[in-house]
């Protein structure tokens, strides 16, 4: 087990790429401390794959290192560096059975006989296929597949770290919820570090103690899912994370004040003397946003509501912006409203990170 | 209530039947029918029975054929299916030189059988050919029209050069079919470049190596044209293939009758061994059946 430390990692994918600038990792440098479990979230196309690879060994990074606990390993192969991978597709190798599939990679390392048969019986328990152990492996269902695939990283004890490249794609629904509790377990009972790339943000949240946000190339944040929930860094990881996401309303300050397409907006003090950016925009979740009656608020029109059982979405429009907000379900919606933001949940935003908050 | 069906969706299948019936159906069965008849001059046939069958069954002629045919399509299974995955490893996977390797591997497969026959007939030759002649100056004795080892090598390597492409191909489409996934888990699992061959690439070449051993396993032992081109049989009988001997039964001594129990004898011992075959080969990789236990 091991602190994976990322020193200034920047990643083109060819020599070309590079020289244009167009870095698929633009630069993250960060920290992942021993026996923590993080989330790597964020769109496809993030980087956050590139950056999966990098820390396991499958990619070189153009620029920067990887270091576990004080070591350089930023030149050393993946089986050097000892960590386990889990991929999106159940890697399984289709003629052995699941116990031999369990033992492959001791046998590769040449682990005595005698000490691989009671490792993989106590993982074939763990991971709850004891009944299924002399089966051919690849007669068994998807979950059970990717069950095996996590198993045999885990069953060689002291890995640096498990990485998980979306495991949970090809798994049915409600098999995922089941999956990754059980994950969840594992990580509780073994204490390794492990990272889980995902672009769902349910899955990240409830796995990782730590989420980090990542957006064209870059990590835009780092922090748990309350710090994610309250305080986004940036407007991305507002919009990301929540469903629906943050309201970010463009708006020019003025004197304490805001306008956002001509509605003017009294700001808490601690927002209204920030300073503005090329753009400035207003971020609120739609959490605390509340309707008021007409005339107390403002105005806005009503475009849609859902209503998702437990609490209804109002869809409306301030000019040209479209602005969301949650509503109890018992609470009516009246044709004509205004809205009002709740002051001290208000953050600003000056070229898309943060600047203020109330 | 309409009828939701009738019988007239019989009629599309017709054609087909005809079709079926014209090329297949209809020509077997005339080999059928000589082959329980003998035949004289003048168009004349009287019945035989079965004592063709058993004519061709007990003739040593037929025996030493059939062995004959057995040998050359081991030895080419031998030597192309193992030649053949080693020559779609060794080819590249992406970039500009995978379109060359490819036409490259096509081309012995484009070219008409009497044509590679007749290559490797001059090629082979001691006096004019390329081959003959370097192995002749060698100081090696090779002829492949006097001695029968010689004829023997010719007609196996001239089919290693026109038909293990087709192993390569086939062999190829199952590696690139391989997800990268696979080659990274083995590397982090710590498993050698022969793990990975014996874990991961041939069980994912399985069907496709099942394709290729079938379809050379019969077309070798159909092979008629190019040793017939190149040794014509020869020297002796010892390249004379049961089509050859066929060919000779038929046409050369005008026994309608015996050629035609041979063919259908011949054609019942591929469909056999076909089928021997796909079965042994489907069935190993399989699971055996569970002898107690839950599930």
């Amino acid at each position: 087990m091991a602190r994976i430390r990322l020193d200034h990692i920047r990643h083109a994918y060819s020599p070309e790429l590079a020289k244009a600038n167009n870095y698929a990792l633009r630069e993250v440098d960060t920290a992942f401390e021993d026996g923590g479990a993080y989330a790597l979230l964020g769109p496809s196309g993030c980087g956050k794959t590139t950056l999966l690879n990098i820390i396991s060994g499958l990619l070189t990074p153009s620029e920067g290192h990887v270091r576990f606990d004080d070591r350089d390993v930023t030149m050393l192969t993946p089986e050097a560096r000892n960590i386990a991978q889990v991929f999106q597709f159940p890697v399984i190798y289709d003629t052995m059975t699941v116990r031999e599939n369990l033992g492959f990679p001791l046998k590769n390392r040449k682990v005595p006989k005698a000490e691989i048969g009671p490792r993989v019986d106590d993982m074939l328990r763990r991971i709850g296929l004891a009944a299924k152990a002399d089966r051919k492996a690849r007669g068994l269902t998807a979950d059970e597949k990717q069950k095996i695939s996590l198993g045999r990283g885990l069953v060689r004890s002291d890995v640096n770290a498990i990485l998980f490249d979306e495991p949970l794609t090809v798994i049915d629904p409600h098999m995922k919820w089941q999956l990754r509790s059980e994950l969840k377990q594992l990580h509780r009972e073994f204490q390794m570090t492990m990272v889980y790339v995902t672009h769902d943000q349910t899955e990240a949240l409830t796995f990782a103690d730590k989420v980090v946000v990542m957006y064209a190339g870059e990590v835009v944040q780092i922090g748990t899912p309350e710090e994610l929930f309250e305080r986004p860094q940036h407007t991305f990881v507002g919009y990301f994370i929540g469903s629906p996401g943050m309201n970010v309303l463009p708006c020019k300050l003025d004197g304490g004040e805001a306008t956002i397409s001509g509605e003017r907006i009294k700001l808490p003090a601690a927002i209204g003397r920030a300073k503005s950016g090329k753009t400035t925009e207003l971020g609120i979740r739609p959490e605390f946003v509340s309707l008021v009656p007409r005339g107390q608020g403002i105005p806005v029109k009503v475009e849609k509501v859902e209503d998702i059982g437990s609490e209804k979405i109002v869809r409306a429009r301030l000019g040209e912006h479209r602005v969301s907000a949650i509503l109890h379900e018992d609470q009516s919606v009246p044709a004509d409203a205004d809205i009002a933001f709740a002051e001290e949940r208000l953050n600003l935003y000056a070229d898309s990170w943060l600047v203020a908050r109330a | 209530m309409e009828k939701t069906w009738n019988n007239k969706a019989w009629f599309f299948v017709l054609p087909v039947l005809l079709l079926v019936a014209f090329s297949a159906v209809i020509p077997l069965m005339t080999v059928v029918n000589y082959s329980v008849q003998d035949s004289f001059g003048n168009n004349q046939f009287f019945w035989y029975g079965a004592d063709w069958f058993r004519e061709v069954l007990t003739s040593e002629r037929f025996h030493d054929a059939l062995l004959r045919n057995l040998l050359f399509s081991a030895i080419i299974l031998a030597i192309e299916v193992p030649l053949g995955i080693l020559v779609a490893l060794a080819m590249p996977k992406k970039g500009i030189w995978v379109p060359v390797c490819l036409v490259l591997m096509a081309l012995p497969l484009l070219i008409p059988w009497n044509v590679v026959g007749t290559i490797w007939q001059v090629f082979a030759r001691t006096d004019i050919g390329l081959l003959g002649y370097t192995v002749d100056a060698l100081g090696i004795d090779y002829n492949y029209v006097r001695n029968v080892l010689d004829a023997w090598v010719t007609v196996v390597v001239m089919d290693v050069w026109h038909w293990t492409s087709l192993v390569v191909l086939l062999c190829y489409a199952g590696l690139v079919s391989i997800p990268d996934a696979y080659y990274q888990a083995a590397k982090i699992d710590g498993a050698s470049r022969w793990a990975v061959f014996r874990y991961i690439q041939l069980p994912k070449m399985g069907r496709v190596l099942l394709i290729a051993v079938l379809l050379r396993f019969m077309d070798s032992f159909m092979i008629y044209t190019e040793p017939f081109v190149v040794t014509g049989g020869g020297p002796g009988n010892s390249t004379t293939f049961l089509s050859i001997d066929l060919v000779k039964l038929a046409i050369g001594q005008f026994n309608i009758g015996e050629a035609a129990a041979m063919s259908l004898i011949y054609f019942l011992i591929i469909l056999l061994l076909s089928w021997i075959f796909y079965t042994v080969m489907t069935n190993a990789g399989n699971d055996k059946p569970m002898t107690g236990g839950a599930e």
